[in-house]
């Protein structure tokens, strides 16, 4: 799957980041993300998976590198240009990192932010079609109508998520991050949210990569897995292909298995 | 570990001999702090009996005199202390953001902002008075600056400590999604501040109603001013409705502001 070069959606390129000086989390680091499909990237606490998948709509600033998309380097747009990429990027959160004391409707239509004129937001008037689509999207993910006029604080782990979805579709990505959407959640509804990110992106047409620690989800999910360890791709490939021996590497150790 | 290890005090041997010290220098700033003032025996002695003498002459009030010159004078005191708020807030509101440390990173702008809070907050609504009325003359124009002024520093240090405890998660996903920073001020920041900003503009109304009654006594207008004529006069009837009327006024912006807060949180 990598290698596919102008083909790709998103083209990262010895990526590298260091957070203190000499002290690298990711070490060269060069993936290709097809315009479709769901990657899962799994690895032990701490090599920098959200690192990276933070580094692509540079929440994080790489120390070196490119990451190429939509024919430009993310890595290095800055002001207007870095918000005009960020659009084209959908973000889905561990905490949903909803604004609490909104509504959920308007923290589906907070990713339309990026588009509309600052007046509108302030004055809560977003443009029709917006409304619009921000009420189907919050029935594609299955919450109904009555919810539309709920506050985010009032919902519980699962709804909040699947909110932070419709957010992220709203924008209109050509690539939705999610990282670790389902470690807060109980096992059953992260299956529910792991099937509507899956059946989402594939709807639509959008690539999505995970960051997930369950490999059992990711296995079910993924059509690439992307396997990672200190800093450094160790497996990357289908999800049929990933062994236990992977597994071992990967994590370390074999006790967990 | 033998049983000594184990023993457990609450003070160390040090802090022991610090607390006993401060003990001594307390016992001995009481006593030196007496002996400065020099209290006079004798008006502490009939101090009981003047204060009832006080009270006898001020009772019964002048009610005659509220409508005469009370009445416009509390209606200007409500008029300054809301004024100065409104314009405490319009001025506090922009530091507030420059001093907030997660919404400015440059250390230079929070600590001017800062500076400004610490230098309207050090100078008492009096004093800003005082230069007020020695600039723009006694009237309600330098009340209303007074209390502006010294509101700035309050509302802008609690509004800006409001806005650095908002939650950064939702602010990062409005980022993420290529929201401009002044949709992270309207669609970020905002929402989370908003009931700590009403908290603050009302406590800081209620506190200004109160302030406002007494800058008339250095002439900024308002109902301090009928209570400095009806002291240096010796009415002590008017003086009594006076203050009557302004305990009453404490009272009932104490009671409705402590309703609306309860309202919005
Ligand atoms: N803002 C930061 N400043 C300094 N070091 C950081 C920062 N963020 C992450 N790190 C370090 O970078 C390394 C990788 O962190 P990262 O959060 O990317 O790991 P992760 O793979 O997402 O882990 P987890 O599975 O626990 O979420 C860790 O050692 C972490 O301490
Ligand atoms: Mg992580």
């Amino acid at each position: 799957m990598t290698g596919a070069g102008n083909s790709a959606l998103l083209s990262i390129r010895h990526l590298r980041k260091e957070y203190r000086p000499g002290q690298p989390v990711l070490k060269d680091i060069s993936l290709d993300i097809d315009a479709r499909g769901l990657t899962a990237i799994i690895g032990p606490s701490g090599t920098g998976k959200s690192t990276l998948i933070r580094c692509i709509n540079r929440l994080v600033d790489p120390t070196a590198g490119e990451m190429l998309f939509e024919g430009r380097d993310l890595a290095k747009l800055a002001g207007a240009e870095l918000r005009a990429a960020r659009r084209r990027i959908g973000m889905v959160f561990q905490e949903y990192n909803l604004v609490e004391r909104l509504s959920v409707i308007e923290n589906v239509l907070t990713g339309r932010l990026g588009y509309v004129p600052a007046w509108r937001a302030f004055l809560r008037k977003f443009p029709a079609a917006d409304v619009a689509r921000a009420f189907d999207l919050i029935d594609a993910v299955g919450l109904d109508e009555s919810f539309a006029t709920r506050r985010a604080d009032k919902l519980s782990g699962g709804q909040r998520q699947r909110v932070g979805i419709a957010r992220a579709l709203m924008q209109a990505p050509a690539l939705i991050l999610a990282d670790e959407p389902t470690s807060s959640l109980d096992p059953k509804t992260s299956v529910e949210i792991m099937e509507l990110m899956a059946k989402m992106g594939a709807e639509r047409g959008v690539p999505i990569i995970v960051n997930i620690h369950n490999v059992e989800l990711a296995r079910r999910y993924a059509s690439r897995i992307i396997g990672m360890t200190g800093g450094e791709v160790v497996y990357d490939g289908p999800p049929e292909g990933l062994a236990d021996a992977h597994l071992k590497h990967i994590y370390g150790g074999e006790e967990f298995l | 570990m033998n049983a000594a290890a184990r023993e457990w005090t609450r003070f160390t041997p040090g802090e022991r001999i610090a607390r006993a010290m401060l003990y001594i220098v307390t016992a001995i700033a009481v006593v030196w702090s007496i002996r400065t003032i020099d209290i006079i025996p004798e008006f502490l002695y009939d101090a009981p009996e003047q204060t009832a003498d006080l009270f006898r002459r001020m009772w019964p009030f002048d009610w005659a005199f509220y409508p005469k010159a009370v009445h416009s004078a509390l209606i200007e005191t409500f008029h300054i202390a809301t004024l100065g708020t409104i314009l405490a807030i319009v001025l506090a509101l922009p530091l507030s953001f420059l001093a907030a440390r997660n919404f400015t990173s440059n250390p230079i702008l929070n600590l001017i902002a800062q500076f400004i809070f610490v230098s309207s907050r050090s100078v008492n609504s009096l004093i800003w008075a005082l230069l007020f009325v020695a600039i723009f003359g006694p009237g309600a124009l330098s009340g209303v600056l007074s209390i502006a002024f010294r509101s700035i520093g309050f509302v802008g240090k609690l509004f800006g400590e409001a806005l650095e405890e908002a939650q950064q998660g939702p602010i990062e996903a409005l980022t993420a999604a290529g929201a401009p920073r002044s949709m992270l001020l309207v669609k970020g920041y905002w929402p989370q501040v908003e009931p700590a900003f009403w908290s603050v503009a009302l406590l800081r109304w209620d506190i200004n109603i109160r302030e406002s009654a007494v800058l008339g006594l250095v002439g900024a207008g308002g109902i301090g001013v009928a209570l400095d004529a009806a002291l240096n006069n010796l009415y002590w009837d008017q003086v009594g409705l006076i203050l009557a009327v302004i305990f009453c006024v404490v009272v009932v912006t104490e009671i409705v502001t402590s309703t609306i807060r309860s309202r919005i949180i």
